[in-house]
């Protein structure tokens, strides 16, 4: 396989965003397409999950690439759930490391915030088992709050390990000026004080508002290249160096260990094989927290806490900024904002930021590796990624 | 025999106890302190609520151009038994609330309308508003109407306001829904919230200057926001006057 280089990054905000679905998709691309100094792309893979649904719009690809004016390049949808954009990501590796293609560009968007949160919140449950689970009245916020229930209960979580990254995220998101949510909250205003219950009402218990990521529309853009073309860009070359991918359950009932997501365990392990590392090499990572509690338990499933002790390291503040392991510098989905297709491409963008050392204020000092986990479903079909800054 | 007409043309007002203030923390941490404007406090808020008209956004614009209409007819006397509440954090001003009584028995909410978003601060106004009427007004029921999908939200839905539909609300005259005192009491603890006395030097800060909001809501990006949902789904007759304009494309 040839080597796979992140040449070119681009992102919207993730906030709402009042023009049309192919243009959100079109405008990191743009961005992307200028910082790499590139005009010419030989393939366009959209991330996207609800433009048939939500925005009433389908093809979504072929409008991209016609609106880039980047025909005549092969151009595909990728439907991954809350996942597509690393699906993607991953989809273009393939091409460029298999000679296929030299450069693919990998765009991901969402417009989310044309339907109010309730259909958002159904849109989103679409994504779980239609007759087991859907007709039920199952959706994320409850399996998120039920598999927190039990992470409580096994390994000694409270709601306040929960509001500590909630208010970590926020922080963060305040050096982002792409993050949805800029909104400084405090553990006294979302738990302690009298009026926390108020302020932060529970959503499905135990998880509360600030437990519960926003709903973005956004787009970003991420050019994988050859190393030939990388070269040629002069831009600091940042490896994609390991790419895996797992699934598991559709059911989350019907898992041995529901506290277990085995997906994100395969799915990273398979990653840091094919780049050669371990979870004790990565500098800054970027965690599918949809709900605070998943930034715990993913820490401790790709490997970089034990089991049942990622709550632990939040206490120390390693996954803080200034820790030993920056979890989520962007603010993650918590408060940069989840627009789900653009997701997973919003990630790789914020870690080649970091390793092309780009990132302000909320640069990681000396970050050489970086890691991303792209959650799909819950928990049934994840995408991890892992990139290494070369020169 | 010369007529002050101005005596005419000013309601008689009833009787309306004050508001006590109270104060509360909110997501951010910071203290909000919630209290009743004075008349004379009115011309330092205008210009506030005046920028909010022309943000064509979640129904700010509206809003926000009859809040400064009923704020104008409560100063220049032209408004019968109105109040203002306003809350501010730190002097700056976060949200102004407004109503008025109807008879005894009955409240008519007028606007909420918050200066910042994503902390609850219109709904922490809204509830203290509705507390006002209930507790210290006496009112037995209040009525409410939204104008915008997020005040229906939080009003009709999360009170689970009654119909009065045979009833016109003053504002547009539209059906009216009523939270009854049932209702409210339902509500206090979890929607009704706030602590009493306000610490001295917390009152005084916020009676000593209303400060300007630090981050208003703002016009949309782009003039499509407005209209492409309603007039042009597709948003293309806009997009291609905006290029005619730009001169991107030729008509």
């Amino acid at each position: 396989m040839r080597g796979v280089y992140a040449v070119g990054i681009g992102i919207t905000s993730f906030t709402r965003l009042e023009y049309p679905l192919s243009e959100i998709a079109a405008y990191p691309a743009m961005m992307a397409l200028r910082d790499a100094g590139i005009r010419k792309v030989d393939h366009v893979l959209v991330a996207n999950m609800g433009a048939g649904r939500v925005n009433h719009q389908t093809g979504l690809a072929s409008a991209v690439v016609d609106t880039l004016s980047l025909t005549p390049a092969g151009a595909d949808l990728i439907e991954n759930g809350p996942a597509s954009g690393a699906s993607a990501i991953k989809h273009g590796f393939a091409a460029v490391a298999s000679g296929l293609s030299d450069v693919v560009l990998v765009t991901g968007a969402e417009r989310m915030r044309e339907i109010n949160n309730l259909e958002a919140t159904d849109f989103v449950a679409t994504l779980t088992h239609p007759i087991a689970e859907y007709v039920y009245g199952v959706t994320l916020p409850s399996l998120a709050a039920m598999f927190t229930r039990l992470y409580m209960e096994k390994y000694g979580v409270t709601s306040r390990h929960l509001a500590m990254v909630a208010v970590k995220n926020h922080a963060n998101a305040l050096l982002n000026e792409f993050a949805h949510l800029h909104q400084p909250i405090t553990i006294e205003g979302i738990l302690d004080s009298p009026e926390a219950m108020t302020n932060n009402p529970f959503v499905s218990e135990p998880l509360r508002f600030f437990d519960c990521c926003p709903v973005s529309d956004g787009g970003a853009c991420v050019i994988l290249a050859s190393k030939d073309v990388a070269v040629k860009t002069g831009r600091p070359l940042v490896r994609l160096a390991g790419v895996g991918q797992a699934t598991d359950t559709h059911c989350v009932h019907e898992r041995e260990e529901p506290t277990d997501l085995l997906a994100v365990r395969r799915a990273a392990a398979k990653a840091f094989e094919m780049a050669g590392l371990g979870p004790s090499d990565v500098n800054v990572a970027e965690l599918h927290d949809a709900f605070t509690i998943l930034e715990i338990a993913e820490s401790e499933e790709v490997g970089f806490f034990k089991k049942g002790q990622g709550h632990l390291a939040l206490e120390r503040g390693e996954t803080a900024l200034t820790g030993r392991l920056p979890i989520n510098p962007s603010g993650g989905l918590k408060g940069k904002g989840h627009p789900v297709g653009a997701t997973g491409v919003g990630q790789a963008h914020e870690i080649v930021h970091q390793l092309r050392g780009e990132a302000g204020k909320r640069q990681v000092g000396g970050a050489r590796v970086g890691f991303t986990c792209n959650f799909g479903g819950f928990g049934n079909n994840v995408v991890c990624l892992v990139f290494v800054r070369e020169n | 025999m010369p007529v002050d007409l101005e005596k005419i043309l000013r309601p008689t007002y009833r009787e309306m106890p004050p508001f006590p203030a109270k104060h509360m923390t909110v997501a951010s941490g910071e203290t909000m302190v919630v209290r009743q404007a004075d008349r004379d406090e009115i011309p330092d808020i205008l210009p506030h609520v005046a920028k909010l008209m022309y943000v064509e956004r979640d129904f700010y614009d509206v809003v926000a151009a009859r809040v400064y209409a009923e704020l104008l007819a409560y100063y220049k006397h032209r408004m019968q038994d109105e109040y203002v509440l306003v809350a501010q954090i730190d002097g700056e001003l976060c949200a102004v609330v407004n109503g008025r009584m109807v008879n005894d028995e009955v409240g008519m909410s007028l606007h909420t309308l918050a200066f910042r978003r994503g902390l609850r601060i219109g709904a922490h106004a809204f509830a203290t508003k509705m507390e006002y009427h209930m507790d210290v007004l006496g009112n037995s029921e209040v009525l409410v109407v939204a104008e915008s999908p997020i005040g229906f939200r939080r009003w009709m839905i999360e009170y689970n306001l009654e119909k009065r539909f045979d009833v016109p609300h003053e504002l547009g005259g539209v059906p009216s829904w009523a939270l009854t005192r049932e209702l409210f009491d339902r509500a206090r603890g979890t929607l009704v919230i706030g602590r009493r006395p306000v610490p001295k030097e917390l009152l005084e800060k916020a009676r000593a200057a209303i400060l300007p909001p630090s981050d208003p809501p703002r016009p949309p990006q782009d003039l499509m926001a407005a209209t492409r949902a309603k007039y042009d789904p597709t948003g293309t007759a806009l997009m291609l006057r905006k290029w005619l304009a730009e001169g991107k494309v030729q008509a």
